[in-house]
């Protein structure tokens, strides 16, 4: 849904699917379009002050979904595979992996001599005691359903894991890269966690203020290369404006920014702003199980009436790029591939004509107020277009938790709502429009050769056919309108003269704390 | 001294049935508001939830059980002493509320005495000669402390004053006044000066008020006539026997900012008893919100007693009756 303070569905639960194959293939593009000077020798020693807004909700890595949560458990845990700068998998506490022959076996070897926080030594058990664990259903684990094609985890020797597959799962490498998917001791229990982290991570856990502060430390016995902070503060400021003022202040270095206007303010002096494209998506979501949108034409129709860029220009300043269903750089849809890329009026009169509703539709959509900066404007502004085709936005304005109630019930035929992205486009969408994925009665679209599409992809290991079949699906759910996808936007990283060595990313991850210096 | 036993009594009652209802109050309130735990902490990844999964985190958070159970088993542990748990902080609320509760406390009483520091002498420059330019005076500075927004006034003075001169002490990590008096008392100075500039303005008006009321008295006159000097006359005569509305008016802006206030810890990220029932609100925290909420108005009532004991105090008339 929205991005204030949580990377819903997922989106940093399982922070991105399938890369494994198709993007260090493909040679992916970085989406990260700003960036902080990385220095050659970083300073070694410091605090770095971080500004957030929110107190983390839950230090359980395996039930963490909340922004902040998510980005201090990253500086505490490890992970089988991880990201990179440029959102390839690369290796992390596995060192290297094989797949047999027919792909339904991973042997993983693993990193030796790494240790947790608490001292003691990482072994394969723990990785088959976490991976068990996270497939347990009574875990309530968030990333449970990211291992749904491995089948059992053996630990063949004290360095060795092999994951057994069901069928074979492209994107299985990428789920590993999860926080949500982080490694822990084999005799780690939820509530000892909860207090206190115990991971493998670049920053071990020092302590916590509760509504104040998160401190971590820098994990001398990290496998990697060592961080040159001493230490990172999370300092909870609550709001975006005392963020910059404090930034201007110096009492903290570094802030990620959502609000464009808070961003702006930010620029000069001696901080420094960068803006990364971020993989969410601003979309207006269509309920096709309702009576009036379960006829397509309908739907085109109210693509057609739609100008995008307009939809941009006026709730986010311009600060984005329209977007089609895709929003990774290796899958990436073309917006102008769609049927109506430009605004159509006539259009949308002939696919209302074909309804049989010329007269006019009214759809009841659902806006959150105060998730994120721009709902209200975004459904002003289609409401406006819209009235143009004779097709009427009746919006209901709701609280966060009221909005929340009625999407997870499904209960709308349209809502606005900025969803969060993956870099793989079966973890962002595969859920969604398949018959069988766990929030299709959200999506409320699905159809026998978008099944069989996702299938398709997820079982390929090519990467070449792995992008036709994904430009299929774009074209697909643009051609039904399933959704209408409207714009990405951008996260702003303000820093502080004094930092150096951060890169942000377009998964809005911040685990590149670990290489930062202060200056 | 006589102790009016069955007031106090009667008094006690109806402390406690206040209490009791401001209990049953929030506690409907919050759950007619739609969400709860599970979908505040999952967000929309509550739809991936399973059946099992839902019903295995709605036992965890002891929301399965009927409302009447829930609120008799909150209400049992609170009156043991047992406020509840934040499963975010993971850590008591009593003990939560016991960090968060000398914030605003010391918030409030460093509000309330830079605004009757402002307000009264205001209101008696203005008092002393009513419809002149010192009364238009006064009365503006009281009309802009009513109209000016905390939160414009609060985003304005942070914004300009760690823009323009990097002063900002409320950027730096929080210190309670045991730990760092200095860094403390720079940190309550900004929010203080907010809100006492808010609450001074209808301390101002009340004190101008009361003190033309008491001035036209026979007492006044009768005092003035046998040669009591002017600044005796203000002081002693006039301002003594206007201060009951003016304590009035006080102890209830005392009592309205031991709730917290809000939006001024919010922008200033003091660590008060308002962010902690907001946080609680946002994560649906019943336990965190219910037992806030019910030493605020324990609190509020406390206040509003001590208030009326002020008066007996300050006034025999009251003592009289």
């Amino acid at each position: 849904m929205t991005r204030g303070s949580r990377l819903t569905r997922g989106s940093l639960s399982l922070i991105g699917l399938g890369l494994a194959f198709a993007m260090a293939v493909s040679g992916c593009s970085s989406s990260t379009a700003g960036g902080v000077a990385t220095s050659t020798a970083p300073k070694v020693g410091g605090n770095l002050v971080v500004g957030i807004t929110t107190d983390p909700d839950n230090l359980f890595p395996w039930k963490a979904t909340q922004f902040q949560a998510v980005n201090v458990l990253q500086t505490l845990y490890g992970t089988l595979t991880e990201f990179d700068k440029d959102l390839n998998v690369v290796p992390g506490l596995a060192q290297s992996w094989t797949y047999s022959s027919d792909n339904l076996t991973v042997t993983m070897k693993l990193r030796q001599g790494v240790k947790f926080a608490d001292g003691s030594p990482f072994s394969s058990a723990d990785v088959k005691f976490s991976l068990d664990k996270i497939k347990d259903k009574t875990t309530a684990a968030v990333a449970a359903a990211s291992l749904a094609s491995v089948t059992s985890v053996d630990a063949t020797d004290a360095n060795t894991v092999t994951l057994h597959l069901s069928a074979p799962d492209a994107a299985l490498l990428a789920n590993l890269a999860s926080v949500n998917m982080a490694i822990l001791a084999s005799n780690a229990t939820e509530e000892a966690l909860k207090t206190t982290p115990n991971g493998t991570g670049p920053f071990v856990f020092k302590e916590r203020k509760p509504s104040q502060s998160i401190t971590v430390a820098r994990n001398d016995a990290y496998w990697g290369d060592k961080t040159p902070l001493d230490s990172v503060e999370f300092r909870i400021i609550p709001d975006e404006t005392s963020i910059v003022s404090a930034m201007q202040s110096n009492n903290v270095q570094l802030a990620v920014l959502d609000d464009p206007l808070v961003a702006k303010t930010a620029q000069g002096g001696s901080l420094t702003v960068a803006k990364t494209p971020q993989l969410s998506y601003h979309v207006l979501q269509l309920n096709a199980s309702r009576s009036v949108l379960s006829d397509v034409n309908v739907r085109l129709a109210m693509q057609c009436a739609i100008d995008r860029q307009q939809v941009l220009d006026t709730a986010a300043l311009g600060e984005g790029e329209v977007t089609g269903p895709i929003t990774s750089p290796a899958y990436k849809s073309d917006p102008a591939a769609r049927p109506c890329p430009t605004r159509d009026l006539a259009k949308a009169a002939d696919y209302l004509a074909k309804a049989g509703k010329s007269g006019g539709v009214t759809i009841k959509t659902i806006v959150s107020q105060g998730e994120y900066a721009t709902s209200v404007a975004e459904a002003q502004n289609l409401k406006a277009q819209l009235a143009d085709a004779k097709i009427t936005l009746d919006l209901e304005v709701l609280a966060s938790n009221a909005y929340v109630d009625r999407w997870v019930a499904g209960d709308f035929d349209a809502a606005v709502a900025l969803n969060g992205g993956r870099p793989d486009p079966d973890g962002m969408y595969g859920r969604y429009f398949t018959s069988t994925g766990n929030l299709n009665k959200v999506a409320g679209y699905s159809s026998p050769e978008l099944d069989s599409l996702f299938a398709a992809g997820r079982q390929s290991s090519d990467p070449t056919t792995r992008k036709d079949t994904y430009s299929k699906i774009s074209q697909n759910l643009e051609a039904n309108a399933a959704w209408i996808w409207l714009f990405t936007g951008y996260q702003y990283t303000v820093t502080s003269s004094k930092v150096s060595g951060y890169t942000p990313m377009a998964n809005a991850s911040i685990q590149f704390l670990r290489s930062t210096s202060l200056g | 001294m006589h102790i009016p036993w069955r007031r106090v009594i009667r008094r006690i009652l109806s402390m406690l049935g206040t209490l009791l209802g401001v209990a049953v109050f929030v506690f409907i309130m919050l759950r007619a508001i739609p969400g709860n735990q599970i979908t505040a902490g999952l967000g929309t990844e509550a739809a991936a939830l399973t059946p099992e999964q839902r019903l295995a985190l709605e036992a965890y958070y002891g929301i399965d059980k009927p409302l009447v159970v829930q609120f008799f088993t909150w209400l049992g542990n609170v009156l043991t002493g047992n406020l509840g748990f934040s499963s975010r902080s993971q850590v008591s609320v009593l003990s939560l509320t016991l960090n968060a509760l000398p914030v605003t406390f010391e918030l409030a009483v460093l509000s309330i005495l830079l605004a009757l520091l402002i307000g009264i002498p205001l209101g008696m420059l203005s008092a002393s000669k009513p419809d002149s330019p010192r009364d238009a005076i006064g009365q503006l500075i009281g009309l802009a402390g009513l109209s000016v927004p905390s939160f414009l006034l609060a985003s304005a003075l942070l914004t300009i004053l760690s823009a323009k001169f990097g002063f900002n002490p409320n950027g730096e990590a929080y210190a309670t006044l045991t730990e760092d008096p200095v860094r403390n008392l720079r940190q309550m100075l900004l929010p203080s000066l907010t809100l006492g500039f808010g609450i001074a303005a209808p301390i101002m008006r009340t004190t101008r008020t009361a003190l033309l009321e008491v001035r036209s008295q026979d007492f006044v006159r009768t005092a003035r006539a046998k040669g009591v000097g002017m600044r005796r006359l203000q002081v002693r005569h006039i301002l003594g026997n206007a201060l009951v509305p003016i304590v009035t008016i006080t102890g209830l802006q005392f009592g309205y900012l031991l709730g917290g206030a809000v939006v001024v810890e919010q922008i200033f990220s003091l660590p008060g008893i308002g962010r902690q029932v907001l946080i609680g609100i946002q994560g649906k925290e019943y336990a965190v919100v219910q037992s806030t909420v019910l030493v605020i108005a324990l609190l509020f009532v406390v206040v509003n007693l001590l208030t009326d004991i002020l008066y007996r105090i300050i006034d025999p008339r009251v003592r009289a009756e």
